[in-house]
């Protein structure tokens, strides 16, 4: 049934989906530090315990590691929580309860429980919040059997997918980029749902393919607005889904383009850019590639606070640019 | 002092409080369960020397007591989490014997279809949300637990078992003051077994006593003799009608021994023989038999039907799991996610 479209900002769009979520269920908790009357450090939900009460949008003290394991708790107990990391980086304090009890409790228990549970975690670089707070972990979780781990990068998929993932009954990590909470884009109403298992083809072209996930699709697609003006056409794959990974969509893009390009954000060594060069080595299409495959990821230092440095220290548009360029040389 | 028991059977031995809670069937249920405990423990000891297990495997034999006594109050729909040494706490809450040996053979008949084994080994039917490989890491998903009951306002609380090795870990003091704040149904139970590994308490613990804890998250801290069946099951009582009426949640310390030690790899190398054996003096189940007896609440000819009962049912359990299938290799990825819906 088509819905209205507004534009959203993608802050206001998980607002939504948490509150289509708590209307629905009754079983919906939100959980984390100051996300009740401060409205969460990034404003994402605001008012909703003007309007759902403190039962529902619920402030833990700053103690990551019980908060999670609660969540957990509660989640294998007929609850379903959803607990907001403020930052990604804090996530480690809790690292315990999401990797080993949250991924693992329904298999050891051999299938009898759920534990369907959703960490939402602000991620990225870009507002200024130095080595500890900036960081891309994205790759740590989405190594752990048992999590489901998506980015999205619109404010339509964060919504949809959010939907998702509160009803799915399996634990769900969701990575947001603190800058996209701003990035405006049109939002259908009411209650729809995105998969967590398929990459989404943003832009379509002949010339490469550039697989980017979160922020990076923005910046990729900003690319590929130049690199159309030189005469070079990006096809650009939004990853969305980290685990499971759909790389089918990767290869069938790669076979089409014949040119690999991967953006993401977080550390470039051991990151997403080696599961997307593996997907497309270990298939039919490493025999399509008329070039060496390019992996643009973050450089192998902290987050460093100057604005200066911290530009540096992640892919920026030009930057996607100009491997684009070298890739894309000598195409026939 | 005065007799309070003042039985026609027992005229002349004081009748712990807990007794007036229980009539003889409870006891003999007790007993029950504190035997298959013991017998489920020493099978395990004898399946590992005959090679039938290779894996984890930590022992509660002198445990007894802290499982079942903790237990006595909580029905199926409470909740408890367990440590790694778990036997006991599966077995206190209701868990039957063939499923769970077989989960210990790693069978595909297990409780845990043979994924968990011994250090993970549940029975969510009957409210066991697990042992847990981590020290401490049950706590906070007992507060989970108590969280959504409370949620549910049906009446249900949530034990955590935990051991003295997990009182300086973060997820105990984490736990405590969040389960206090939220003034959650839960009840922490400590098995203070003097030593974590081979590092006895009094080097690990700044503390004298666990239960001192309590003070700090403004909650009631409990110490009972772990080994008195009747002094833990009295403090689980009253921490759990105190949990169940609103009132929050309760640290029993319940002071107890290892007396198999930490592991299979435990030389005894930390604690001396006379320490070994002054605790062998003071084994749970002949005193609590010794209890009831002088109670008259049983018979010696009662406490034998049922060692013999639990012999029979603990072999009749191994036959089972060791005759089992072991899982296939090809479903080794099964149930890593849930099956989709559609």
């Amino acid at each position: 049934m088509p819905q209205a479209m507004r534009e959203l900002t993608f802050a206001e769009a998980i607002r939504e989906a948490l509150a289509i979520a708590l209307e629905a269920d009754e079983r919906v908790v939100l959980m984390g530090e100051d996300i009740g009357v401060y409205g969460g450090a990034f404003q994402v939900t605001g008012d909703l315990v003007e309007r759902f009460g403190e039962n529902r949008v619920i402030d833990t003290p700053i103690s990551e590691l019980a908060g999670a394991g609660v969540a957990v708790g509660a989640a294998l107990t007929g609850t379903r929580p959803v607990y907001e990391f403020q930052f990604s980086d804090f996530s480690m304090l809790a690292m315990e309860q999401i990797v080993n009890q949250a991924a693992k409790i329904r298999y050891m228990l051999g299938g009898a429980v759920h534990v369907p549970v959703v960490f939402r975690m602000p991620t990225g670089s870009g507002l200024g919040g130095a080595a500890q707070h900036s960081q891309s972990l994205e790759a740590w979780f989405a190594h752990v059997p048992g999590l489901k781990v998506i980015e999205p990068s619109t404010p339509h998929d964060v919504k949809g997918m959010l939907l998702s993932a509160i009803a799915d009954p399996d634990p769900v990590i969701v990575f947001e980029h603190k800058l996209l909470y701003k990035v405006k884009g049109p939002v259908p109403e009411g209650d729809y749902r995105v998969a967590l298992d398929k990459a989404a083809l943003r832009r379509e072209g002949r010339d490469l393919t550039i697989v980017a996930t979160g922020i990076m699709t923005h910046r990729a697609l900003e690319a590929a607005a130049i690199l159309a003006g030189e005469g070079v056409e990006a096809e650009i794959v939004d990853l969305r889904c980290l685990r499971p990974f759909d790389g089918e969509t990767i290869v069938a893009s790669v076979k089409k383009t014949t040119r690999l390009l991967a953006v993401y954000e977080g550390v470039k060594t051991l990151g997403l850019g080696a599961e997307v060069s593996a997907r497309v080595a270990e298939s039919e299409a490493i025999d399509y590639l008329d070039a060496p495959i390019l992996r643009l990821g973050g450089v192998e230092a902290p987050i460093p606070y100057s604005p200066v440095l911290e530009k540096a220290a992640v892919p920026q548009v030009e930057d996607i640019v100009a491997a684009a360029r070298s890739l894309a040389q000598g195409r026939a | 002092m005065p007799d309070r028991a003042g039985g026609a059977h027992a005229p002349h031995v004081n009748r712990p409080a807990v007794y007036f809670r229980l009539s003889s069937s409870d006891a003999l249920d007790a007993l029950r369960r504190m035997h298959r405990i013991r017998r489920f423990e020493e099978a395990a000891e004898e399946a590992y020397v005959r090679g039938l297990s290779y894996g984890a495997m930590h022992l509660s034999i002198g445990q007894e007591a802290t499982a079942v006594g903790v237990c006595m109050p909580l029905t199926d729909a409470d909740a408890i989490t367990s440590t790694h040494r778990g036997h006991g706490h599966c077995i206190a809450k209701g868990a039957q014997l063939k499923p769970m040996f077989a989960e210990f053979l790693g069978k595909e008949t297990g409780l845990c279809k043979g994924r968990g084994g011994s250090m993970h080994i549940a029975d969510p039917a009957r409210g066991n949300l697990g042992a847990n490989g981590i020290v401490g890491a049950g706590l906070p998903i007992a507060v989970g637990a108590a969280f959504s009951g409370k949620r549910r306002g049906d009446g249900s609380v949530a034990v955590a078992f935990f051991g003295d090795g997990a009182n300086n870990e973060g997820a105990f003091h984490e736990s405590l003051n969040l389960a206090s704040i939220w003034k959650l149904p839960v009840v922490f139970v400590c098995e203070n077994n003097q030593y974590a590994m081979s590092t006895a308490i009094s080097r690990s613990t700044a503390a004298p006593n666990v239960a001192d804890r309590a003070s700090a998250y403004a909650m009631p801290g409990v110490i009972v003799d772990g080994n008195t069946f009747a002094d833990v099951a009295e403090a689980s009582f009253v921490a759990v009608e105190r949990a169940r009426a609103g009132d929050g949640p309760t640290l029993i310390e319940a002071k107890t021994y290892g007396a198999r030690g930490h592991s299979r790899s435990d030389r005894n190398r930390y604690r001396s023989r006379e320490e070994i054996e002054s605790w062998k003096q003071r084994d749970p189940i002949a005193a609590f038999e010794a209890e009831i007896v002088a109670l008259g609440l049983a018979s010696r000819e009662e406490i034998e039907a049922i060692e013999n009962e639990v012999r029979a049912e603990m072999a009749a359990a191994v036959d089972f799991a060791v005759k089992s299938p072991a899982p296939r290799p090809s479903d080794v990825t099964r149930d890593v996610y849930s099956p989709r819906e559609d």
